[in-house]
């Protein structure tokens, strides 16, 4: 999925303000919660159909390039139709009512040179008995499972798998060591994330900043987010004695703040963050960004340094004294507040890094950390609550069963085969793969 | 702008079906976080299984209201079972994680293309009140007065919100003064000394799971009966306005998941009209008006954080019997 | 043991010494092993408890007695051996079965239900209710007498325990020793057959230790079986029939209290080179250097990665 999405795709700003205006008019309606939840970037719905409110459509494109020109019959129930697509590859029928309706693809209308994927088969039946509007598919062009050798394309999916991993790694770290240090889940860590990869978007982008002048800054910035998180909230909070479920509570509010803030200022769009690093480079059979190679490089020099500082610094050592058990760390004169405040520093810069990575490839959008969130705590889960490396293995994990999922699974299901996984060992290890057990009594 | 036609809408909001439907999923998560201490993220993930329930039996299957009804409420049991089976025994912290997930877990897979045939994918379903409105006995005409004028569709809406509002508080409230609850409410507090004392308490989590995921769902089959089944609805963002609303009214209290609901809808509308108001009149000039529908949440988030810290027994709570863990 | 010549007892077949047979045991324990990691924290080759006597069980600080209860009232699993109350075995019968047995249990760290009101607490802990159930629980009539002779028997107890004052409070306003005495009655709700104490007095104060040792009695004359976990050898001397003794997970002596404080074994085990110690301090030293080790296991499984 990386070379893919890769690409930037520009969603037409207008019709996302539009459509966030529409939503809102909604909302004054009395759907706005609800609204708001759909202001999350929704797979490319078909357009609602005008007159009988019941249509049939598509796009059909060639790799990337649209097709113009072909010819679809559309039929059913004495109907019939023919839509031809547009310089955008899209068509449409409306049709008159509710029924099942068959879509045949015009093999001669095609281009020269190009060909459906399944030249047998280019029949498609929708049934509008549960949607108004059906999309239908007609792959054009070599499949690219078919193509290639299926190790070669597990081999691609894996390398993929770790890049991703690693790269939630980064971010699942910082939300492991703010659980082990003070026992809160953080349900406004994804924010973090979405806060380096906007302010290396405006570096880049706006201010036309290079890339590694743009991670340093971001970085910095990701750190003073960190501190101010710690300083200006949660210490306050430790201050007051408030517990663990109501300051677990507070970070979801928090999470809703800034993501609505950062909605207001970037607005609905996604954007990608630009590297200059487009060579290709070929490994075995996978094809390669040398932007991909950067960010696992990158990713696993930071995670071994990380290493490094827990294992061999002093620092380092008293955080995990303090994972361990805080009361203790304390009475043995560890400065239990300056080593959180250290760890919330920490876990924000390796956060706001995942966050840079993920922008390059995935894209910078306002939801996008709250729509990692949660394969972030399915890592953290996995590899065991407040363990740094359990976090590091899950991360991994999971990285991998989201790319190797799309083997066999629909690509559209591979973040819930990544949540599936993480109950089913759940249920085999209660504490995670590296947790320990809570003593009882 | 028009302060007369804010504040209609903002009473009109408070008796809404869709406060009632957020009202009972509140109800839900009161059950399980205020009573049991079950800290379900969840609950989207309920109010989906019972509109998808419901939405693709009557669609796919065919069946009149009374059945797809039972439906939703059968697919949340079994949906409870599923989900407590593994997660019961799992510290609370994860708990939540998983539920969440699970939800999550559903949303993917009602919206997956693969499935489009069954549950619309993306697009989601509709259509799918004619039974319900079939069985309609009230005559035609309007009902009700000022900001709470009905439709004659609306009202039987309506009715079957807030009646089932009116009964899930009911039953809550017979089960919290029983010995039941007192079983319940221990384990909240301390699920080892409970079991110590001889009591099942996986049952009695699986119990409390299921009832309020069956009140989830059915929070879900009214949200859905006045519009159309959209996937986007269910995400996470759901769960957490719920939260909210229960907080906001107290979680371990009776009628609180109803106040809450009322409030948190009517501040909702009364923001948006008086910012939104304030920006299309010139008066406020440094947001757009699509930022002033946003700043709400901004707003509501403020709220939710100020709430937690100052006043964790919700605006009715019982102050010594706080929503929290002390 | 260094003395050949043969101990015995009434309550023992055969000699008295560790793993001893008894006329009429309540619970035997056979090869029960609990490790955490490396740490083997119990490894109880054969004991038995008394039925209708006090027995305390007692040894240093993290000797394994606490585990031990855990894994008799199923809040823990073993890796190896069986047990059985009443002649019937308890292997992986889950805890809240093994309290309906009759084998109710009170923890070390207090378990009270905070923002429950000590009488809800007293009344969780009475049997066959059948508002407990959650359809019956729907219709008050079908539970309010049963709850009417619950609560009478709980107002004894708090009477009992000095806590009949507190009955409408939450048990979260309640004192640290309070709460002990409220779990302690709270067991008693049930009518257990054997009540497991983990160190029921700690921090309750000198005259209410008196009393309660009276109420302890009592229950014995009544015909239940205790078994207790207790640091304070006065109050172990003044109310045990029988003592077993734990040291580094193994039952290391056992007898009757008189003889068996004397015993040497116990003496270097229990008391060790801390015998003027205070006991405050020599938790403390446990913990850190336990924590110390921790960290070591911890850095060494992490140098292996
Ligand atoms: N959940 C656990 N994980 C790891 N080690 C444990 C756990 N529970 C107990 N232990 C270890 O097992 C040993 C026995 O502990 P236990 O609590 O049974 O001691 P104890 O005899 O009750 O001591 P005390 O008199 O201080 O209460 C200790 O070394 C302790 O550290
Ligand atoms: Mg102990």
């Amino acid at each position: 999925m990386l070379t893919r999405s890769r690409r930037p795709r520009r969603p037409p700003l207008q019709a996302l303000l539009a459509l966030g205006a529409g939503l809102l008019f909604a909302g004054l309606l009395g759907v706005a919660p609800a609204a708001a939840a759909t202001a999350e970037p929704a797979p490319s719905a078909s357009a609602p159909a005008e007159g009988t409110g019941f249509s049939v459509g598509g796009t059909i494109a060639n790799g990337d390039e649209p097709v113009e020109g072909a010819e679809i019959l559309v039929e059913g129930d004495g109907f019939s139709e023919v839509a031809t697509t547009d310089d955008e590859g899209v068509w449409r029928v409306q049709v008159p009512a509710q029924g099942s309706y068959t879509s045949t693809l015009d093999v001669d209308t095609l281009p020269e040179g190009v060909e459906p994927r399944d030249p047998d088969n280019v029949m498609r039946t929708s049934n509008l008995n549960t949607t108004p509007n059906a999309n239908v598919l007609f792959p054009m062009g070599e499949s690219t499972i078919q193509g290639t050798s299926i190790w070669d394309t597990v081999l691609t999916r894996l390398i993929y798998g770790i890049n991703f991993g690693l790269m939630l790694a980064l971010a699942a770290i910082g939300i492991s060591l703010i659980f082990g240090t003070t026992g809160l889940n953080n349900f406004a860590h994804g924010e973090l994330l979405t806060f380096g990869a906007l302010i290396s978007f405006f570096l880049t982008a706006v201010l036309g900043w290079s890339i590694w002048a743009a991670i340093a800054v971001t970085l910095v910035a990701s750190a003073a987010f960190g501190w101010f998180h710690d300083a200006a909230i949660f210490k306050p909070l430790r201050r007051r004695r408030v517990g663990l479920v109501q300051a677990m509570i507070v970070t979801i509010g928090l999470s809703i703040v800034l993501r609505y803030v950062f909605l207001m200022i970037f607005g609905g769009r996604t954007e990608f963050i630009q590297t200059g690093f487009n060579q290709v480079v070929p490994i075995g059979p996978a094809n390669l960004q040398a932007s991909s190679l950067i960010s696992m490089g990158i990713s696993v020099v930071v995670l071994a340094a990380v290493a490094l500082f827990l294992t061999k610094t002093r620092i380092g050592k008293a955080t995990r004294a303090v994972s361990d058990n805080a009361a203790l760390a304390a009475a043995s004169g560890i400065d239990v507040d300056r080593i959180i405040r250290i760890v919330w520093v920490l876990g924000a810069t390796l956060t706001g890094l995942s966050g840079i990575l993920y922008g390059v490839f995935r894209g910078v959008s306002w939801i996008m950390g709250f729509q990692i969130l949660l394969l972030l705590f399915a890592a953290v889960t996995l590899g065991g609550l407040g363990s740094a490396f359990g976090a590091l293995v899950g991360a991994i994990i999971i990285g991998l069963v989201t790319e190797l999922s799309t083997l066999w699974l629909p690509a559209d299901l591979r973040f819930a085969t990544a949540l599936i996984i993480l109950i089913l060992i759940l249920l085999l290890r209660p504490q995670g793969i590296l947790g320990r057990r809570e003593r009882i009594g | 702008m028009d302060f007369l036609f804010v504040l209609n809408n903002a009473l009109g909001v408070a008796l809404s079906p869709t406060t009632a439907a957020y009202a009972l999923a509140a109800i839900g998560i009161g059950v399980h976080f205020g009573y049991a201490g079950l800290l379900n993220f969840g609950q989207a993930g309920f109010m989906a299984i019972g509109a998808y329930a419901f939405g693709i039996t009557t669609l796919t299957l065919g069946f009149p209201f009374p059945l797809a009804f039972l439906s939703a409420v059968v697919a949340s049991v079994v949906f409870a079972l599923i989900l407590g089976i593994p997660t019961l025994r799992l510290r609370a912290d994860y708990l939540a994680i998983v539920t969440i997930a699970s939800a999550e877990i559903v949303r993917y897979i009602v919206s997956t293309t693969g499935l489009s045939d069954v549950t619309g994918g993306a697009s989601g379903l509709s259509a799918f009140a004619g039974s319900f409105q079939a069985m309609n006995p009230l005559p035609s005409g309007s009902y009700g007065f000022g900001p709470w004028t009905y439709s004659r569709a609306e009202f039987w809406v309506f009715l079957w919100g807030w009646g089932l509002v009116a009964i899930a508080t009911v039953v809550v409230w017979l089960l919290m003064r029983s010995p039941w609850g007192r079983v319940v409410k221990g384990i909240r507090e301390d699920e080892d000394a409970v079991r110590s004392l001889g009591k099942n308490v996986y049952a009695y989590k699986m119990q409390a799971l299921v009832l309020g995921g069956v009140f989830g769902s059915l929070a879900g089959v009214i949200f859905i009966l006045p519009r159309a089944i959209q996937p986007t609805n269910y995400a996470t963002t759901l769960t957490f306005f719920t939260w909210t609303i229960l907080l906001l009214g107290g979680a371990a209290t009776v009628f609180g998941p109803i106040i809450g609901s009322m409030i948190f809808w009517v501040l909702l509308v009364l923001t948006e009209g008086v910012i939104g108001g304030l920006v299309r009149a010139d008066i406020i000039t440094f947001i757009s008006t699509t930022q002033a529908g946003q700043i709400r949440f901004v707003l509501l988030g403020l709220a939710l954080i100020l709430l937690v810290v100052f006043r964790p027994q919700g605006i009715f709570g019982n102050k010594k019997e706080l929503s929290f863990n002390v | 043991m260094s003395e050949p010549t043969v101990v015995t007892h009434p309550l023992v077949v055969g000699p008295v010494g560790p793993g001893c047979k008894k006329v009429d045991p309540i619970v035997i324990a056979d090869g029960v092993v609990r490790r955490f990691g490396g740490n083997t924290a119990v490894h109880v080759d054969h004991v038995e408890v008394p039925r209708g006597k006090i027995t305390a069980l007692i040894g240093p600080n993290g000797a394994g007695k606490t585990t031990f209860f855990n894994l008799l009232t199923g809040f823990d699993k073993p890796n190896e051996g069986d047990w059985s109350f009443n002649g019937q075995n308890l292997g992986n019968v889950p805890a809240f079965k093994v309290a309906r047995r009759g084998m109710v249990r009170t923890f070390q760290l207090t378990k009270s239900l905070g923002r429950l009101t000590v009488l809800q607490n007293m009344l969780l802990g009475a049997t066959k209710q059948p508002g407990e159930n959650v359809f019956t629980a729907l219709f008050k009539p079908l539970w309010k007498s049963r709850e009417e002779e619950i609560t009478t028997r709980a107002d004894d107890l708090l009477a009992r325990f000095k806590l009949d004052a507190k009955r409408e409070d939450y048990a979260a306003s309640l004192s640290g020793g309070q709460r002990k005495l409220l779990e302690m009655a709270r067991a008693l709700m049930s009518e257990p057959e054997l009540v497991m104490l983990d160190e029921p007095m700690a921090g309750v104060n000198p005259a209410l230790t008196q009393s309660l040792l009276g109420h302890i009695k009592e229950l014995k004359n009544d015909g239940t079986s205790v078994l207790f976990v207790e640091h304070d050898m006065h109050m172990v001397r003044h109310i045990s029939d029988w003592v077993i003794v734990m040291a580094e997970g193994k039952v290391v002596a056992e007898g009757p209290p008189e003889t068996v404080m004397d015993d040497q074994a116990v003496i270097d085990a229990y008391l060790g080179a801390h015998h003027d110690t205070d006991l405050g301090d020599m938790i403390e030293q446990k913990s850190v250097a336990e924590r110390a080790r921790r960290v070591e296991a911890k850095e060494a499984s992490l140098a292996d990665d």
